[in-house]
């Protein structure tokens, strides 16, 4: 199982990524992959990521440690920026590789959604008015619930 | 003898600072005393989580901290 985890500071390219991800997965039989970007819609001017830097990159580990521990993989990759981010920016790139695809889907579904919920980031966005902290919506709470055992 | 709170989102707005030394021991209680009302009211929200040197407490009641120890206040996250 080969594990790519990364907290990033600056822009980044997830089609580079999933390039490189897939070159050194030659043999899975299909790979999975969700890119997150802030939208472009709304009057959202700057999205702010900020993270904590002794919970978030250990978390996100142990996210992959649960990953590896559902789901049949070849590889993971979990690439999650902070920072100060622009609309149309990707903010979150994940992807699995497996040998068959349900896998691969399920893997990438239950890492956004803990990504998304249940993982050590917080958000702010800038608006006409000023910055607002977000909060996970009622779906999003309800979607990691979803994987709940 | 001290012990470093630190403040994360909307809880360094309304602290005006991202960490502050306060003293040795440090429990609940004196952790609540120590911050203002406000701030300790945010912090008393269920959803508000405390993590002592890198590890989410199960209990905030059962802080415990000393010279040198992290306190993190966690406000609801948001990631994605």
């Amino acid at each position: 199982m080969g594990r790519d985890v990364q907290l990033l500071t600056r822009g980044f390219s997830p089609g580079k990524a999933l390039g490189l991800f897939a070159k050194a997965h030659p043999d899975a039989g299909g790979i999975a992959s969700f890119v997150g970007k802030v939208r472009p819609d709304g009057d959202v001017k700057v999205l702010e990521l900020i993270s904590y830097e002794r919970l978030t990159l250990p978390g996100m580990d142990k996210l992959a440690d649960e990953v590896e521990g559902r789901w049949q993989l070849d590889g993971l990759l979990i690439h999650h920026r902070t920072g100060h981010m622009r609309p149309g920016a990707p903010i979150v790139l994940v992807a699995a590789a497996a040998r068959h695809r349900r896998d691969a889907f399920e893997a990438v579904d239950f890492a956004m959604d803990h990504l998304k919920s249940r993982s050590w980031f917080w958000k702010r966005e800038k608006r006409a008015d000023g910055w607002h902290w977000i909060e996970p919506r009622e779906q999003d709470h309800d979607d990691a619930k979803r994987w709940d055992v | 003898m001290a012990v470093t709170v630190v403040f994360i989102g909307k809880l360094a707005d309304l602290a005006g600072e991202g960490e502050r030394e306060v003293a040795a021991p440090l429990t609940w209680a004196g952790l609540a005393d120590s911050l203002g009302a406000e701030i300790a009211a945010a912090v008393s929200d269920d959803r508000t989580k405390i993590a002592m040197n890198g590890e989410v407490l199960a209990d905030k009641a059962a802080l415990s901290a000393s010279d040198g120890d992290e306190v993190a206040l966690l406000p609801p996250v948001s990631g994605g």
